[in-house]
């Protein structure tokens, strides 16, 4: 079966006055249509940068991206495209949601003129009737009153319902795939939930593929069927849902499951935190990145990248832990 | 908004009383005097005696130290008397007034060419950051702000009047030639010249706007509607780029009157400028007083203009609403 989306050795940099910053090392993932995919790791780990490459968000220079790279959205490469197909495709194949909404907002333009200049653009309906639509997709995304509130400014909303707005944007025209970069970030907590129910319900109604890029584990439990775990620019573990929080196979999934808090668990829990900080993109050492804060790390491990091993159906973890003569 | 407006028409209030004080002391204590026409033998080589003067210091309310005098300006004011000319004898107001539409003509073509040249540029450059017609069009305005409006207009007149012979070197009209051609050609080059300045000025501003907007996050956000690289220029940034610019140009209107003072005495036009020059050399007061505190009129009101459209263009602003 062929996946939605295939990002094959994706591999982005940064030109900055320091050196070439290398964001993204060689990523490999896949979504499949109606899928739900997390991807988790700390900040500046390439995620955001890996789901903006996806949309065609990079700008070149100062960022690069590598030759040899591949995103596959439906067996056709996204990099090889020319400046109309991506704006064909952005919108209408693929849409995003950024973290901070009142940012990504025009702050002087209407909600409804903000959905409906998308809608227009992909579809042959009129401003009326692609203002209808917007008053539906507002309807969809819970907020209430939406015929008064397409008149309405960004600040004239609260930060939930900006980000439902948001949401409304992304979803206006049916995209295949929807990327959400840290949706609720700048949300407190109890928006955050009914924000994330919110595209829970969305993505089984419409059977969309959700790419959730987030650093925080409980929204990942949440929502995501798949997840992917980067680090320093690579993807060192993927798998279920259920195979990477009960059976975290990389150290360093193992290391932030142990820095949550659960509660499931009854008896006084230790929370532990990860020592030292991640490596300098810049200079990124020749073995494994997170050997220096590696609790098992071996000498091989600051020698040489360790392959991916592959366990039970689509768990994958790259550590040298897994080969065959590494003790157990 | 009734509040807003109160409050700000108070302020102005007390800034144009501040102004028509030191306007009035700057003018009390200058070396000088309004009679000394009258000292000297001129052309008639009659002297007035000090008994003579003495009256008409009188009848001119020049006598009395300065507070009395201010006290007697004011008063005069508040019934909106504006004083007579010392040289001229004729009614202050009615002389500014005369001379206004000129004025005020060079000031609002100016105004018009310095925009309608500084937008394009400033969105040119703004979007070419650091590139070819960017770092060209930022060393044209370090020029256009640097050099003084006298010595640009004189070069003008030499090349474009002298040497050329295209354009007429000063006044606003040829004699006995009434045509609209004949003002337009006289006014390009002080309008130009009185334009240099607020136009590099725009630029600058406009360009720095542009890229700040540029790096704003719903560009991303545009861009990932699918929304093309002029559609985005034009259907979201512009608009922002472009709100501020309203209060830069409210501001710039002191430029504009003080401007206007110089280029109007570079090419002999006869505006409020000129007017002011000749009253300033000769000490004429109430000339003095009245076209400071009509400028000074403008300005405030410039401003208040400013803050009010730009609340009607930002849906961020409301004025008055707390």
């Amino acid at each position: 079966m062929s996946h939605l989306l295939e990002v094959k050795d994706l591999k982005v940099s940064y030109h900055s006055y320091a050196g070439e910053v290398q964001s993204v090392r060689g990523v490999n993932f896949t979504v499949d249509t109606g899928e739900s995919v997390a991807i988790v790791g700390e900040s500046g780990c390439g995620k955001s940068v890996t789901a903006k490459t996806i949309m065609g968000l990079i700008q070149t220079p100062p960022g690069e991206i590598k030759k040899g790279s591949q995103i596959l959205f439906e067996g056709k490469n996204l990099l090889d495209m020319n400046e109309k197909e991506w704006q064909a495709y952005r919108g209408s194949d693929c849409a995003i949601v950024f973290q901070d909404a009142l940012a990504a907002l025009n702050p002087t333009l209407t909600i409804g003129r903000q959905i409906t200049e998308k809608i227009m653009i992909h579809t042959d309906m009129n401003k009326e009737d692609a203002m209808k639509e917007a008053e539906r997709l507002l309807t969809l995304v819970g907020i209430p009153n939406p015929a008064k509130r397409l008149k309405q400014y960004p600040h004239e909303f609260s930060g939930g319902m900006r980000q439902r707005a948001m949401i409304a944007i992304a979803l206006a025209c049916q995209p295949k795939l929807l990327i959400a970069d840290e949706p609720t970030t700048a949300l407190d907590v109890t928006i955050q939930a009914d924000i994330i129910d919110l595209l829970k319900d969305l993505q089984k109604e419409f059977q969309m593929a959700v790419i959730m890029i987030t650093h925080d584990l409980g929204i990942v439990a949440d929502i995501a069927t798949k997840i992917v775990v980067m680090y320093a620019g690579k993807v060192v573990e993927t798998g279920s849902n259920y195979d990477v929080f009960y059976n975290p196979r990389h150290p360093y999934t193992q290391a932030l499951l142990r820095a949550v808090p659960r509660l499931d668990v009854e008896e006084d829990q230790e929370l532990e935190s990860i020592e030292g900080t991640p490596p300098n993109m810049i200079a990124p050492p020749a073995g494994c990145a997170f050997c220096t804060r590696c609790k098992h790390c071996m000498k091989i491990c600051q020698k040489m990248e360790p392959p991916t091993y592959e366990f039970e159906d689509g768990h994958t973890a790259q550590c040298w832990l897994y080969h065959e003569y590494a003790q157990k | 908004m009734k509040k807003f407006v109160l409050k700000r028409f108070l302020q102005m209030a007390l800034v144009w009383i501040l102004v028509s004080m030191f306007a009035f002391a700057i003018i009390y204590f200058a070396p000088g005097d309004p009679l000394y026409m009258y000292m000297t033998p001129g052309a008639t080589g009659h002297k007035l005696t000090e008994a003579e003067l003495q009256a008409m210091r009188e009848s001119l309310g020049l006598t009395g130290n300065v507070f009395q005098q201010y006290a007697a300006w004011a008063q005069k004011m508040m019934h909106g008397n504006w004083g007579i000319s010392i040289q001229t004898k004729e009614n202050v107001l009615s002389l500014i007034l005369g001379k206004l539409p000129c004025t005020m003509g060079l000031m609002g073509a100016s105004m018009v060419l310095s925009l309608i040249i500084a937008i394009p540029l400033g969105l040119i450059a703004g979007t070419h950051k650091n590139k070819l017609s960017d770092n060209i069009i930022s060393a044209l305005t370090y020029v256009g702000v640097s050099m003084p409006a006298f010595w640009l207009g004189i070069m003008l007149v030499i090349i474009f009047s002298m040497q050329l012979q295209w354009l007429p070197s000063s006044g606003m009209r040829s004699i006995g030639v009434n045509t609209t051609w004949d003002l337009v050609k006289h006014a390009i080059m002080p309008s130009i010249v009185l334009s240099m300045n607020n136009m590099a000025v725009f630029v600058r501003y406009i360009r720095s706007n542009t890229i700040t907007q540029m790096e704003e996050e719903y560009v991303l956000t545009a861009v990932s509607k699918g929304i093309s690289k002029k559609g985005i220029m034009y259907g979201q940034v512009l608009k922002n780029c472009m709100l501020p610019v309203i209060t830069v140009v409210g501001s710039r209107f002191g430029t504009l009157v003080t401007g206007s003072f110089i280029v109007e005495s570079v090419f002999n036009w006869p505006g409020l400028g000129t007017l002011a020059m000749s009253a300033i050399n000769n000490r004429d007061y109430p000339v003095v007083m009245g076209i400071t505190m009509f400028s000074c009129t403008i300005l405030l009101l410039g401003n208040f203009l400013a803050d009010i459209l730009y609340g009607f263009a930002d849906p961020r602003i409301k004025i008055g609403k707390e």
